[in-house]
């Protein structure tokens, strides 16, 4: 579900059954953490590190 | 982090708290006297007179028609802050005025701009419609925090502490064992977390004031917009009822719950609640319930983190705290807190 529509927009989903989230930057690259603070250093990294 | 956000607004009371008398509450470290002219204009400005800094809110400073007059020495402003009238003399010295604040009364609140004024945005203003909607019914209040505002973005951000803190009001075991959803837009200045729990227990905040029983459908969607205002949109449902495809929801009961995060100083924040509600409407012993368990809850919070902010100032530098998956949208929030105040 999204709720917010805007063009630069971060997404982290709590993966179902697991204790790991899911990281989706606006530019669609995506990974998987356990630390939410390490989540939040890649994702405002962009675009260091989200080459697909 | 220090300092505050600038160039932001901020709620600075209710429209109700304000009438033809001399107001004073501090902002951002600002103090701030507000009246309401005879024309129902809000007006604000600094509390210091221009000459000895004497508060233009202790009495005997006093209001007469749409001036106010200083206790101390009878310095005379009118409702813009320019100096009408001084002792002994004719001359009115030039920068004999006090500070105005730029000013908008919208959805039962009262907001100022903390900042340079020429960048003053009314429209940049968050809103916060159910509050003064004739299909809404709404309780609200304030209670003082002696604490950084900080410590309460961070425990409205996240609440799985409902579990917990608030056991036998509004939370339940479901609040802290459901996953959440974080969206941050960077440009809009929002961060969304959602927790939808499908087969909830109905904690009794709810069950008595929506009459349902059993388990229940509890959607909580959490909309932060630094600094300020932080909305909890509630939707409450029999078990399997979602909305229609056309946004209708015939089935479910709405709850708004707004949060104004006013910083009053470094350690202290003005906590303005409100609890705004699509059923029961006007029914005066649901609004008494509300109220009540609302109030509850936030002292609850006032006072878990009043003592928390006791230990923060009293512990060394460096503290490493640890943050687990419920932070991730304290964090976002903390961040674009940190962004706006190294922007001011």
């Amino acid at each position: 579900m999204n709720a917010l529509t805007g063009n630069r927009v971060f997404r982290i989903h709590w993966v179902l059954g697991t204790d790991r989230l899911r990281a989706v930057c606006h530019c669609s690259a995506e990974r998987e953490f356990e630390d939410p603070v390490e989540l939040w250093e890649w994702l405002l990294d962009h675009p260091v590190g989200h080459a697909p | 982090m220090p300092g505050f956000p600038r160039d932001q607004w901020y709620v600075a009371a209710y429209g109700s708290e304000i009438g033809h008398d001399l107001f004073s509450r501090t902002v951002c470290g600002e103090p701030i006297l507000f009246w309401r002219t005879r024309d129902g204009a809000v007006t604000a400005m600094a509390d210091r007179c221009v000459h000895r800094r004497f508060p233009l809110s202790q009495p005997p400073s006093r209001l007469v028609d749409d001036q106010v007059v200083c206790g101390y020495h009878g310095f005379t402003y009118d409702a813009g802050g320019k100096c009408v009238a001084v002792p002994g003399q004719t001359r009115i010295p030039r920068t004999a005025r006090l500070s105005p604040y730029p000013v908008v009364e919208q959805d039962s609140f009262v907001w100022v701009f903390i900042g340079d004024p020429a960048n003053a945005d009314a429209t940049k203003i968050p809103r916060a419609p159910w509050l003064v909607a004739p299909d809404y019914t709404t309780v609200s209040g304030m209670e003082p925090l002696n604490a950084r505002y900080e410590l309460l973005v961070d425990n409205l951000l996240d609440l799985s502490h409902e579990t917990y803190l608030h056991g036998g009001y509004i939370g339940t075991p479901e609040v802290a064992s459901t996953p959440i959803t974080t969206e941050v837009d960077e440009d809009a200045g929002i961060v969304y977390v959602s927790r939808h729990m499908d087969d909830a227990e109905c904690p009794p905040f709810y069950s008595k004031s929506t009459g349902l029983q059993g388990r229940i459908a509890r959607w909580q969607d959490i909309e932060y917009t630094p600094p300020c205002l932080y909305k909890l949109h509630s939707r409450i449902a029999p078990v399997g009822s979602v909305p229609n495809p056309d946004g209708s929801d015939p089935d479910a009961f709405h709850v708004e719950v707004v949060y104004a995060i006013t910083p009053e100083t470094e350690t202290s924040t003005h906590d303005f609640w409100a609890v705004a509600r699509d059923f029961a409407l006007g029914d005066e012993e649901v609004s008494a319930f509300l109220a009540e368990n609302n109030r509850t809850v936030v002292l609850q919070d006032v006072v878990a983190l009043n003592v928390l902010e006791q230990v923060i100032a009293n512990e060394p530098e460096g503290y490493q705290e640890l943050s687990i998956n419920i932070d991730t949208g304290g964090l976002a929030a903390r961040r674009m807190l940190k962004r706006l105040c190294e922007k001011a």
